[in-house]
């Protein structure tokens, strides 16, 4: 009997509101490095060049930080799953090519161009998955010969020219912005649905007797994130308003936020990538699953194609080069683990606006290119010494 | 006691974690020359013990302090743990399968001139320390993958030794050993012994323990129990003093209710994976009844986890034979219809094929039955957290809350995460391959209760064990294998360890 009353009180929660201000603490530790190394890339910069917290500027930022975030969010799923794909980049720029020729060179209107690349994009995420997953090819050597395959189908389609302009439908997926009211009560929606999933997050919790963080800290939290939606939306609405790539890009993390959390596929890819021995016996069909991780990551670089071409207003032959190593950096420095298992969405935007905000300041500043890569090699390096170092540290005090 | 005698002495060491007293004010005093045991439950305190003496937790990280042959020392790392003469070998190898032996023996202290290794000197010297631990019939050069776990063992005793040790610590030496390879390492301990190497032996098997030690260290929850000379002590003390209660027997087998035939199996064969005209299994028939326990007993390598391995359709080998699954003729090709046919199973290795270790409790138990918790591929979260509370409470899993990541938790505690896992799926027929390895005699109680419970609800149950006092304990029938061949099969009543011994050799006894 004694037994047990020494393991019931085991089971016992420590409801303490002190142990949940510490836990919360603790546990963002990891996003508050991230996006205080944000801040401070950005004070920085901003130091160094007036124009570079202005209204312009930013819109441009997000604008830029477009195509490697759509990337990114699928590169999130293929590395948690424990992979690489090194074809994204070059994917872009061939599916662009497709793009720009059916429109150009052939007269198609936007919408069935936008289905044509998605579906070219979906297609080839379905052989290289499916080599990957059913032919055991390793991803890297499979995505590998894709990145080559797929420049040179570039190439040989286009006859290595540029093709442009685009219509201006299509040309509207990488260049329109919100209208002022719209932007306002888009940033209101999205206000009201944060404050909702707090406090049902709040409510759910108390419900199991877990430890339940602290009204205020909920209310705090509520308002940081009015003043950060409300305030983007007055700073875009600023300049021509908010642009619609990057809407794309919050409606897709939404979309894959939600999948990577809350749906069976999305918790059977992470347990793929934690222990792959242990999923297959538990009966889960990795095959299907990591090739349908490919057919993701491929069609969001198609959905990329399509911004990226749309705001260029053209298909270049270097269009898209070195894209898939900004999206693995952006997954790596936004916490995503490669050797799978572990990563978040909201991770990579952050990791991708890091990466697009050095691209910007270094731009703005007029350094020369060669700077830009240097010092973005140098941040990635950096970025996973302190990621790694800080982890050891929280392993050796448990 | 004068200082002289004594090897080692750890006093008032107290080690605490974020929340926890891993140790507290723990006395530990090793005589020279002998061979000391050390016990206790899993989270007892015996590894964090060992890593504050191999240096490991460096000095500072606890309080109390370490005296060896009298002398006060403060590691600050391995290193200077080894050059006090202190070696560990974990119960998992740390060999490097791929490279010689004797590339294993000098890893790190190479045997070089300008960087160029001395070969010739290496495999002597090498040579002369496989002779110390008795390997003579295997060359220095030998990979050392190729060897057999026990051999693989031998080897990592002669790198602790060439690395002078004169304090060899083995932490469950003999989890992965088959009887005879036990029988050699004990008679090298025994050697060494005569040698004057101290030997701290950590292990759950008593029996061993009785055989092999001088004296036995008792902890439990973080304390010293006490030191006894093991003369004076019986195993069933020892036990009481690790759980901290009488256990009335270590197996609570009930009578068995046997129903249906829920799974038969004839003339099964099963090829190697990669030589397809070897058989890992050859031939095999049984059958195994609702509410009964049906225990598989073999040497290792007879072919046991292979064979439920390929029954679970997780195995790379062909099949060829009948499986019929309560009366219905099936063939299992994958995890997901053995599953869909009821079948669960809990593989020796849970780290390796039960658990996603970065994953927390709820998410772990919930990862076959996905479908369970979820509507059209959302998962309801509202339904995981009281799914996993349900079996956390029933299985006595110790942890703080479902959302406790599972690689935190203690061996016993991980292997009741893999059975909730498999429970949560409502198995008809539940497969445990060694159910209790590495785990402390109050969790395999526990287990073994848990086992009863399913055979009263209807749940046909196939034990594979190393263990033969457990098959024998809990087991209704028993088949015996080796060589993939079935060799015997007894009712419990008949079965003793001499007759399944004299089977799981081939019928060639001795």
């Amino acid at each position: 009997m004694k037994e047990q009353t020494v393991i019931e009180s085991e089971y016992e929660q420590t409801p303490l509101v002190a142990r949940s201000w510490k836990t919360l603490f603790k546990f963002d530790a990891r996003a508050y490095t991230m996006i205080g190394a944000l801040l401070a890339i950005w004070v920085l910069f901003s130091l160094l060049h007036e124009r570079f917290l202005s209204p312009t500027n930013l819109s441009n930022l997000f604008l830029q930080m477009s195509v490697t975030s759509i990337l990114a969010i699928g590169m999130v799923l293929v590395i948690v799953a424990g992979h690489i794909d090194l074809s994204v980049g070059s994917l872009v720029g061939f599916i662009g090519g497709v793009v720009a020729m059916l429109n150009v060179w052939y007269d198609w209107p936007a919408l069935p161009v936008i289905i044509v690349a998605i579906a070219i994009g979906a297609l080839i995420g379905c052989i290289q998955g499916w080599i990957i997953a059913y032919k055991a090819v390793p991803a890297f050597i499979v995505t590998l010969g894709g990145m080559l395959v797929f420049r040179g189908l570039l190439f040989g389609t286009t006859g290595s020219v540029t093709v442009a302009p685009l219509s201006p439908g299509l040309k509207a997926i990488g260049q329109s912005y919100m209208s002022d009211v719209i932007g306002w009560i888009i940033g209101s929606i999205g206000l009201l649905i944060a404050a909702a999933l707090v406090l049902r997050k709040r409510a759910s919790r108390g419900k199991y007797g877990f430890a339940v963080e602290p009204l205020a800290i909920s209310v705090a939290r509520i308002i940081a994130t009015g003043v950060l939606i409300l305030g983007f939306v007055a700073v875009m609405n600023s300049y021509k308003g908010i642009p619609v790539p990057f809407l794309m890009v919050v409606v897709l993390a939404l979309i894959f936020t939600f999948i990577t959390r809350n749906t069976t596929f999305g918790r059977q890819v992470y347990a793929i990538g934690g222990n792959p021995e242990a999923a297959k016996l538990s009966g889960i069909n990795i095959k299907r699953r990591v090739m349908l991780v490919f057919v993701l990551c491929n069609t969001l670089a198609a959905i990329a194609a399509l911004v990226l071409t749309a705001r260029l207003n053209a298909a270049t032959m270097t269009a898209g080069q070195n894209y898939e190593l900004d999206a693995i950096a952006a997954c790596v420095i936004g916490g995503t683990s490669l050797i799978g298992g572990a990563g978040s969405i909201m991770g990579a935007l952050i990791g991708a606006l890091v990466m697009s905000s050095l691209d910007n300041g270094m731009s703005l500043m007029n350094m020369e290119s060669f700077w830009q890569y240097i010092v973005k090699g140098g941040i990635l390096v950096l970025a996973v010494y302190v990621d790694i170092h800080t982890r050891n540290r929280k392993n050796n005090a448990a | 006691m004068s200082e002289m005698t004594t090897a080692l002495e750890m006093r008032n060491i107290t080690k605490q974690f974020p929340g926890v007293k891993a140790l507290d004010e723990v006395t530990f005093t090793v005589k020279k020359g002998e061979i000391h045991a050390l016990c206790g439950e899993n989270g007892a305190g015996k590894s964090t013990l060992m890593k504050v003496l191999s240096g490991l937790y460096p000095t500072g990280t606890y309080d109390g302090e370490i005296v060896i042959n009298g002398e006060v020392k403060r590691f600050s790392g391995i290193k200077d743990a080894e050059h006090s003469g202190i070696a560990i070998i974990y119960q998992e190898l740390a060999l490097a399968k791929d490279l010689s032996i004797a590339e294993n023996l000098f890893l790190g202290k190479e045997i070089a001139q300008w960087g160029v290794i001395n070969w010739e000197k290496v495999f002597k010297e090498s040579e002369k320390w496989l002779t110390e631990v008795g390997l003579t019939d295997v060359s220095p050069e030998t990979r050392t993958g190729t060897l057999g776990i026990g051999k693989q063992q031998q080897v990592e005793i002669a790198k602790a030794l060439s690395k002078n040790a004169n304090l060899l610590i083995l932490d469950e030496p003999t989890a992965a050993l088959t009887e005879q390879e036990v029988d050699i390492l004990l008679s090298i301990l025994r050697e060494f012994k005569e040698r004057g190497v101290t030997c701290i032996y950590i292990s759950h098997k008593l029996k061993e323990v009785f055989s092999i030690a001088d004296s036995v260290t008792v902890l439990r929850d973080g304390k010293t129990i006490g030191t006894y000379r093991v003369d004076d002590i019986t195993e069933e003390k020892v036990i009481s003093l690790m759980v901290g209660r009488e256990l009335k027997q270590l197996f609570p087998r009930i009578e068995s209710q046997p129903g249906d035939v829920v799974l038969k199996v004839q003339n099964y064969t099963v090829t190697h994976p990669d030589l397809t005209h070897r058989k890992v299994i050859d031939d095999l028939s049984f059958e195994v009844r609702q509410g009964e326990i049906f225990g598989i007993a073999g040497l290792m390598g007879a072919g046991r986890t292979e064979l439920v391995m390929s029954l679970f359709g997780s195995y790379s080998g062909v099949a060829s034979g009948t499986v019929e699954i309560e009366r219905k003729s099936t063939l299992i090709k994958n995890t997901q219809q053995a599953i869909k046919y009821g079948l669960a199973l809990v593989s020796e290795d849970r780290k390796k094929y039960g658990l996603v270790l970065g994953m927390d409790v709820k998410n772990n138990i919930t990862l076959s039955s996905l479908k369970q918790i979820s509507n059209s591929g959302v998962i309801d979260q509202h339904k995981e957290v009281y799914q996993g509370n349900d079996y956390m409470k029933a299985l006595r899993i110790k942890a703080n809350s479902v959302e406790t990541i599972v690689g935190t938790l203690s061996g016993g505690n991980q292997q009741k995460v893999v059975l909730g896992k498999w429970l949560m799926t409502k198995p008809k027929i539940l497969i445990l391959d060694e159910p209790t390895r590495g785990i402390d005699v109050g969790a395999k109680f526990e287990i073994y209760t848990l086992m009863n419970e399913l055979i009263k609800q209807g749940v046909a149950i196939i034990m594979v064990s190393s263990e033969l006092p457990e098959l024998l304990g809990m087991s209704h029938r028993i088949m015996v294998i080796s060589e993939g061949r079935k060799t015997a099969e007894y009712k419990a009543e008949e079965a003793s360890q001499e007759v399944i011994m004299t089977a799981a050799t081939g019928g060639r006894a001795g």
